[in-house]
């Protein structure tokens, strides 16, 4: 499993999760676990997904979203799961 | 499985607190290329520069993009060019086409800096390395990206003070041949004694005859993650406080664990150590002197001041010591003035003054660095002032070092500016009651009596 953690942050609006999860279905990207939270209204995203039978590498899905997000008005960030396991679990 | 918090709170370090990995630096061995024609050996040391090395950019920025955290520098370190050259070099001229060399592969694989324009005399100097001394000046105006380093005692062997005093002049020299571009050469030459063979920051990073053929050495930084989580333990006693720092300082070092291990395999090359340090930059909230400030002092220099760095040292090394499988470099807390706003502050207010800064580096890593001092400084004060910091590291079994900027043409008050990473310097006073007697003696202090334990 190539797990890889996406946040999206930003001012919160209608879509946002709907726009991020198609482009994932359309890619062959499973979802494992969302949590998501408005602070003083500003969205706050995290999801766990899964890039093993993903049809694009990490480096174009990361681009991509780069482009979504300018589209929707948030930032969204995609990171390996390895980064937080490393500091927050021994 | 990861929740939302810890992953915010990694994302909030990053973004926010300045956590950074500071340097990937590959150390190379130039054993190999050593001839004793002088352009063949430059040749063989350009193509194995640029053969091993010429991955390391790419890989630090495609580690970057995954894991999300800046990867600040990547950088190379080699063995120490007096030992190198010293078959093919017969004059200072011959060792300044190796650092020109070096600058043209750091060019091409594209690294700011590279470290290794160096020599290890700790108990003595052989002939080449005379001439290697000289050549430091002149080598060092001629390159922008090239560092020098000087080791010149060590616990083991005591302080080669022929080599003090010399070093005195060529730290002078090295400022004069580069006036005009605010003496930056000086801030390019580090004095040391016990120093690290796998130290991976700048300037004193060289690759040691005790490594092997390649290695990936990892700084990781984050003095603003410190200074962040200390704000939640303020008013609480000494416990929390270290524990704080403690548990921070672990979280630190994993992403530097990560990034090295990473970087090794995806390079090739064996993983050598990740160094702890908190290094600071000129930018606000990425500042050892903010911590120190967070911790109950006024400003640094204060009284108490060293009691808080050697806390601040201590729980660091203690913390991130079970975060990585090898640990070493320098690994401490990194107090250069001219890269740390606070500290700048607190000298310019008068509350730290070079013998202050002194006694601190008997607490923490590395020593006087990145101060400025008055251009007409006399050498023989110079190598007092190294001497001085070399019997700090000798006696208590530390690395110290030494890296002076004599401010040509400037006085007491005036600024000295670097820009970039290296910062500004205020000029700091020096005293002025002469030590020439003291450091023109010739030969070597002994090595101090803790050194013989066989």
């Amino acid at each position: 499993m190539q797990k890889v953690i996406i946040t999206v942050l930003g001012k919160d609006s209608v879509g946002i999760i709907a726009k991020v999860c198609t482009y994932f279905a359309e890619n062959g990207i499973n979802i494992l676990d969302i949590s998501q939270t408005i602070v003083s209204g500003y969205f706050n995203m995290m999801m766990i997904t899964d890039l093993t039978n993903s049809k694009k590498d990490f480096e174009s899905i990361l681009a991509d979203l780069d482009v979504i997000g300018n589209e929707i008005g948030v930032k969204i960030n995609m990171q390996s799961e390895e980064i937080f396991n490393m500091m927050h679990r021994i | 499985m990861i929740n939302i918090s810890e992953v915010t709170e990694t994302n909030e370090m990053i973004a926010h607190e300045n956590l950074d990995v500071r340097t990937i630096t590959m150390g190379i061995s130039l054993f190999d290329c050593i001839d004793s024609d002088l352009k063949k050996c430059c040749d063989k040391v350009y193509d194995k520069i640029c053969a091993k090395a010429g991955r390391l950019v790419e890989t630090g920025e495609h580690i970057s993009r995954t894991y999300g955290i800046p990867v600040v520098n990547k950088r190379i370190s080699l063995t120490p060019i007096a030992t190198v050259g010293s078959a093919s070099c017969k004059s200072a001229e011959d060792y300044i086409e190796f650092a020109k060399t070096m600058e043209r592969a750091a060019a091409n694989v594209g690294v700011n800096l590279i470290g290794g324009y160096s020599a290890m005399l700790a108990k003595g100097t052989t002939d080449k390395e005379r001439i290697f001394l000289d050549s430091i000046p002149e080598a060092l105006k001629v390159t922008s990206r090239v560092c020098s380093s000087v080791n010149v005692g060590s616990s083991k062997t005591g302080i080669n003070m022929d080599a003090v005093r010399k070093m005195g002049d060529i730290i002078l020299d090295t400022a004069k041949a580069s006036y005009g571009t605010e003496s930056l050469g000086a801030a390019k030459l580090v004095v040391f004694c016990n120093a690290p063979d796998d130290n991976p920051f700048m300037a004193g990073a060289f690759h040691g005859i005790t490594e092997g053929e390649s290695v990936i050495n990892v700084g990781v930084s984050g003095p603003g993650v410190v200074k962040k989580a200390l704000e939640s333990a303020r008013g609480a006693n000494f416990e929390v406080l270290c524990e704080t720092i403690k548990k921070t300082a672990f979280k630190i070092t994993r992403v530097g664990q990560l990034v090295a291990k990473e970087a090794a395999r995806m390079l090739g090359t064996p993983f050598g150590i990740v160094d702890l340090s908190l290094a600071p930059t000129p930018a606000v909230g990425d500042s050892v002197a903010e911590i120190l400030q967070e911790i109950g002092l006024e400003y640094p220099g204060a009284p108490g001041t060293t009691a808080a760095l050697a806390l601040l040292n201590d729980q660091v090394k203690k913390g991130g010591v079970m975060a990585s499988s090898y640990v070493g470099g320098l690994s401490g807390a990194f107090i250069p003035v001219s890269e740390d706003h606070g500290m700048i502050e607190a000298v310019e207010k008068g509350a730290l003054t070079l013998e202050k800064l002194e006694a601190m580096t008997c607490v923490c890593s590395v020593g006087l660095d990145m101060i400025a001092i008055p251009g007409d400084t006399p050498a023989e004060q110079v190598a007092g002032v190294i001497a001085d910091e070399m019997a700090i590291g000798m006696i208590n079994n530390k690395t110290t070092a030494v890296r002076l900027i004599p401010a040509i043409g400037m006085k007491v008050g005036d600024t000295l500016q670097f820009g970039g990473l290296f910062g500004y310097a205020p000029v700091m006073p020096v005293n002025t009651y002469s030590c020439a007697t003291f450091v023109n003696r010739g030969g070597r202090i002994p090595a101090p009596i803790h050194s013989f334990k066989n």
